[in-house]
């Protein structure tokens, strides 16, 4: 007699199903990161250079100084009492305090690069207003090169975040709860194939790791302006084997845990460091030289650097066949120790 | 189905242990094709761990195991293409419809009913858009048996299907068990339920520590009692003596105290009864309750064991 159907499909349809019936499921994995980027994208905005913000404390000829400050066009300048300056420059409200008398002083912390620049911006206007020159003449040209934007660096950190999310979330969560409802057990006493199973999951991943690109590409393409400079199919193909490496790791993670408590530790422990050290949201090259291959060497990090690559440099995928091989690397390894070590009782 | 089969199952000195905890502990069976074989026994007696190494999901510290004359670890998947089975305690997935859990388990077999077949059966046929947790505590646990008949098994395993349900959800599937049966097909079914093991099983084994200490028809078991009547009384001045003479009474097999009540099993009522009460009234002791039931597995097994199959 002919199969009735197949059985990798099934499952596959049956995660699928599942997944989309769990409302929670789609706000973490489809709008949690639109809001994120949306969020980020306002905060750390290119906006056209502020006036920086500065006091000049109340004394003789506080008022006149001030307003000599103040009409410098990046300068916007206030008078305080001395008690609220000091307490307005500790909080960060404003950037530098000028002291003035005879000879002014500037009161400021070094270690802040914007009270850095203020105090230098400062220093050049109170010097200019009172008749400084200068020797040689200068002019400016304004540069802006695509893709320089922070929400253009933004884009890619959350789509890379968002496939490790969802990967290791969606799948862990749901095989411990299978195990723990005994619904495991139950499959393995029928003729199922256990790798099939395990393979329904990285199935139903790619079904909605195509979505969740969409999704945020989308977003930030509209909202944001953010472009694509590769080709969209190489952009595809990086986020396949980004979702695939994570499948193969969320698989691991769960692959003994009992508990859904358990597995959400391990889980934390786990994507934290890729959190912090893979450049979501900034670069890794901040971390000292002796932590770079280490950093290199996590999952997240190869994939973040494809995705930049594909979408800020327009970069070919042959250009990011190592950082791909190390990625899908993660996931294979992942998913051959899981179906290994997979706990099904 | 294979027509030479005789034995469905068989197993001997079947032995399993957790730590320090034997729950399996030298348990032989032979389940014949087309019987309802039960196990009954109290909460921790063996069964379930019983059953799950007949289904293949534990291996055995010891024993020789035959399942449909095939063996665990050479022949698992031809095995499971033929069993039916229905954990104790198994959830399915909860957010999937009826129709879309029988098609997923229908998709792992190579031949058996249609999920609406099955359905029919079962009478899940209006629940086929819902989702498993939106099915009361009977439906979702025939739709369980359903999963289990998916692939027209020849041996289905039920543990423990009836626990917790209501009196009619407990018939309902009574009646499915017995239209399997009828059908031809074999069960084994563990049940802590005394009524169950006595409506549905062919042969029952009693099983108690691990171990098969009665094995029979229900109504065999029963008469080895030597006995079919249970009378129960209570008295106003009780005293540890009255069992003493209370065993002379003529007819009275057995006596018991339990729960502040005095069980003697009698095989003849209509004798007993009257001799009874006449020598209630020579010692002098006021009766304060009288009541007789037939005697029934669950007196078997306190019979054999001195405790009830259930604390409650």
């Amino acid at each position: 007699m002919i199969k009735y159907s197949n059985p990798l499909l099934q499952l596959t349809r049956a995660r699928v199903m599942e997944f989309i019936r769990e409302p929670e499921a789609i706000f973490w994995v489809f709008v949690f990161p639109v809001l994120m980027a949306l969020g980020l994208g306002i905060a750390f905005r290119n906006r056209p250079a502020e006036s920086l913000r500065i006091a000049v404390e109340q004394g003789n000829g506080a008022t006149a100084l001030a307003a000599t400050l103040d009409s410098f066009p990046d300068l916007d300048a206030r008078v305080l009492q001395p008690e609220t300056a000091r307490n307005e420059l500790r909080t960060g409200k404003i950037a530098v305090v000028v002291v003035p008398g005879d000879s002014l002083t500037y009161v400021f912390d070094p270690s802040r690069s914007e009270s850095q620049l203020a105090r230098r911006t400062v220093d050049d206007a109170v010097q200019r207003s009172r008749g400084r020159t200068d020797p040689v003449p200068v002019g400016e040209q304004h540069l802006t090169e695509p893709g320089s934007r922070y929400i253009d660096f933004l884009i890619p950190g959350l789509l890379g975040l968002n496939l490790m999310g969802s990967g290791m979330w969606g799948i862990g969560f749901n095989i411990v709860q299978a195990r723990r409802r005994k619904l495991l057990k139950r499959l393995l006493a029928t003729p199922m194939r256990k790798s099939e199973y395990l393979l329904s999951y990285i199935l139903s991943r790619f079904v909605f790791m195509v979505l969740e690109v969409a999704a945020l590409i989308g977003f930030g393409w509209l909202v944001f302006d953010v472009r694509v400079y590769g080709s969209i199919l190489d952009l595809l193909v990086v986020s396949v084997v980004g979702a695939l490496a994570f499948a193969g790791l969320g698989m691991l993670t769960a692959s003994r845990a009992r508990t859904v408590e358990g597995v959400s530790g391990i889980m934390n422990v786990v994507m934290m460091p890729m959190w912090i050290f893979s450049g979501v949201f900034f670069s890794y090259a901040r971390f000292p030289d002796a932590l770079q291959p280490a950093i290199k060497a996590l999952p997240l990090t190869p994939l973040l650097d494809a995705l930049r690559a594909v979408m800020t440099d327009g970069a070919p995928l042959t250009a990011n066949l190592g950082r791909l091989s190390i990625v899908a690397a993660w996931g294979i390894i992942g998913f051959l120790v899981a179906l290994k070590i997979f706990r099904w009782n | 189905m294979n027509g030479a089969l005789q034995v469905a199952v068989r197993c001997q000195g079947l032995r399993k242990s957790y730590g320090d905890v034997v729950a399996v502990d030298g348990l032989d069976l032979e389940v014949q094709v087309g019987e309802c074989f039960g196990l009954l026994g109290p909460n921790g007696a063996g069964k379930t761990t019983t059953v799950e190494i007949l289904e293949g999901l534990l291996q055995p510290d010891a024993g020789q195991l035959e399942v449909l004359g095939m063996n665990w670890g050479t022949d698992d998947r031809a095995l499971r293409q033929r069993l039916g089975v229905q954990l104790q305690e198994t959830q399915l997935a909860e957010k999937l419809t009826v129709e879309e859990t029988l098609q997923l388990f229908r998709s792992f077999y190579d031949q058996g009913p249609s999920p609406d077949d099955v359905m029919r059966i079962v009478g899940l046929e209006e629940k086929r858009k819902s989702w498993v947790s939106r099915l009361s505590g009977g439906q979702q646990q025939r739709l369980a048996v359903a999963c289990a008949l998916i692939c027209h098994p020849e041996l289905l395993f039920l543990d423990e299907p009836t626990t917790g349900l209501d009196p009619q959800s407990r018939r309902q599937l009574w009646d499915l068990v017995h239209d399997f049966k009828t059908r031809g097909g074999t069960v084994v079914l563990t049940t802590h339920y005394m009524e169950e093991a006595h409506r549905l099983c062919d042969r029952v084994a009693v099983v108690d520590h691990g171990r098969v200490i009665a094995l029979g028809s229900p109504s065999e078991l029963i008469a080895a009692l030597g006995a079919e009547h249970v009378v129960e009384i209570a008295v106003e001045n009780d005293d540890p003596a009255i069992d003493g003479w209370l065993a002379e009474v003529s007819g009275v097999q057995d006596v018991r105290r339990e729960r502040n009540g005095i069980f003697l099993t009698v095989s003849e009522l209509h004798r007993t009864v009257p001799a009874l009460l006449t020598a209630l009234k020579e010692q002098r002791v006021v009766l304060s309750n009288l009541t007789t039931h037939h005697a029934t597995l669950e007196d078997v097994f306190v019979s054999l064991t001195g405790r009830h199959l259930r604390d409650d």
